[in-house]
């Protein structure tokens, strides 16, 4: 069974339908990239597996669970992160209470500060900058501190919408190898990317949008060899 | 010595409406939305405490926590049935207008009960007044209350946001209802529990507003409410530092105003000035200029 399995679902902002049947899933421990160009449903779908957005027709279960009617607020807890697209920290928060922010459903303190511990190895850089408020974080600052405050809630699985956008090339790098880490250390990944080089280099499968369909899926690397992938995608 | 009395009373008529605009100013910032039936939520706290010491005869004290109880479940219900189903809603207009219908609302259900007769209302306020100077100066005890009362809340409500969660939560929700939502922040629920503690303060608003200028009316909410908003806009609304900021200065106008220069003109005076600081500064004094993001 999938840890995550979306069914047909159907996503529609008032009259215009932006998901227009889409199905896949996530395996345990899998790397799984949605790539596809601006305004093809990548955030959409991400929204509304968190609850955010809720579709017309279809279902989306997590563990077996059914949770298309859960509310966005009972997902984190089920063992699901999402890192939303901009990042979105608080930035009237400092870099530490955005942290607390991720557990905010976990109520054992000592495995909290021992997360804590372990998101600030991870970054050294939030550990450094705890005190200071998030607006005043560069954007490769604030990106970690979004995907060090989602690792806080100690997600199965790890939604990351667009983590490299607006990043140098060097951040960008950083930030990747960061989710190989992530997913090393046993976290499910489910990445959505318009960078898609860069997504594919690291997923094991990977499934391609175009205007709220799926077009295309696969093994990563063979989606990296593809004709058609390399003319649209990888600008070869 | 006159210059000082005035002052005090200045800074004691502002306490309360630094009380009042907190109520504006923490709704404002979590649910974006203007509760213009927050002043007449006064007004029901002041005819609790009233029949609850006149009528059922209890001590001033106890009948503060009836009213208080009774404001705090007033305002819950007032979110839950006329806000939340239109916060969503494709324009804001919507629920501003049902806030002022809301208000009209509380007014005529208090003219209904308590009729239109201007009620006095004993004050409640159990400690004496200070007599400074050889009898020069007289600070009542309404005053000297009414400004330990605000000092409390403004450290108290401080407090309650920087540390607790639950305070922390409502920051979250202020700023990102959709990334709070993914921290597992029941943004609903914040809501909800702003309009209770925003509700509860006027109560106590409303019970020292009414100890101070001891008449009461179904009306008695609407001006202080308005003046309430306009010290919660004069601060930056969406601060609470600026909500005690405002409210003193509007308080200390005010007063200096009806002193000074004529007691007929105060009210305008006091509009004058908001329209004198929002040419200067839109955002208020301590408010923020919200940047698009790009």
């Amino acid at each position: 069974m999938a840890m995550l399995e979306i069914k047909d679902i159907e996503v529609y902002y008032g009259m215009i339908q932006a998901i227009k049947g889409i199905s896949f899933e996530v395996n345990e421990g899998e790397v799984i990239a949605l790539i596809g160009a601006n305004g093809a449903g990548k955030t959409t779908i991400l929204h509304t597996v968190t609850g955010l957005l809720s579709p017309k027709r279809g279902t989306v279960w997590f563990e077996g669970k059914d949770i298309t009617k859960v509310p966005a607020h009972k997902i984190v807890s089920l063992g699901m992160a999402h890192v939303p697209e901009g990042r979105r920290v608080f930035a009237e928060l400092s870099v530490y209470e955005n942290l607390k922010m991720g557990a905010y459903t976990r109520k054992d303190k000592a495995e909290v500060d021992e997360t804590l511990a372990m998101v600030y190895k991870r970054f050294p850089r939030l550990e450094e900058r705890k005190n200071q408020l998030a607006g005043t974080l560069s954007g490769g600052e604030q990106q970690m501190l979004a995907m060090g405050r989602a690792l806080m809630s100690h997600p199965k699985i790890i939604l990351m919408d667009e983590p490299s956008m607006g990043l140098s090339p060097i951040l960008v790098n950083q930030i990747f190898d960061i989710i190989e880490e992530v997913s090393k250390s046993g976290t499910t990944v489910l990445l959505v990317e318009q960078n898609a080089k860069k997504a594919l280099s690291i997923a094991d499968r990977a499934y391609v949008l175009e205007t709220g369909k799926i077009v295309l899926d696969g093994d990563a690397k063979a989606l990296m060899d593809d004709d058609s992938i390399k003319k649209a995608y990888l600008g070869e | 010595m006159s210059f000082i009395s005035y002052l005090i009373n200045g800074i004691s008529l502002g306490s309360v409406y630094a009380i009042i605009a907190l109520g504006y100013t923490m709704v404002y910032g979590i649910a974006k939305m203007l509760n213009f039936a927050h002043g007449d939520v006064i007004m029901i706290g002041a005819y609790v405490v009233m029949a609850s010491v006149s009528g059922a005869g209890l001590p001033p004290f106890a009948a503060l926590l009836v009213s208080i109880v009774f404001c705090t479940v007033l305002g819950i219900v007032i979110e839950s049935v006329a806000y939340r189903p239109l916060l969503n809603a494709a324009s804001s207009l919507a629920v501003l207008i049902t806030a002022i219908g809301v208000s009209y609302l509380l007014q005529n259900v208090a003219l209904l009960i308590f009729g239109a007769n201007t009620i006095s209302f004993a004050s409640i306020v159990p400690v004496p007044a200070l007599v400074l100077a050889g009898g020069a100066l007289t600070v009542t005890g309404e005053a000297i209350v009414t400004i330990a009362c605000c000092i409390v809340i403004m450290v108290a409500l401080t407090l309650f946001i920087k540390k607790s969660k639950a305070g922390q939560a409502m920051l979250a929700v202020s700023e990102d209802k959709g990334a709070a939502q993914l921290m597992g922040i029941n943004v609903n629920g914040t809501i909800a529990l702003t309009f209770a503690i925003g509700s509860a303060l006027a109560a106590v608003a409303g019970v020292l507003l009414c100890s101070a200028y001891p008449t009461l009316t179904p009306y008695t909410g609407a001006m202080p409410g308005i003046k309430a908003f306009v010290a919660a806009v004069f601060g930056g609304i969406g601060s609470i530092p600026g909500a005690l900021i405002g409210g003193i200065l509007l308080g200390v106008i005010e007063i200096f105003g009806k002193a000074y220069i004529s007691s007929q003109m105060a009210d305008a005076i006091v509009f004058g000035v908001l329209i004198v600081i929002l040419l200067v500064k839109p955002a208020g004094i301590l408010g923020k200029n919200i940047q698009e993001k790009v």
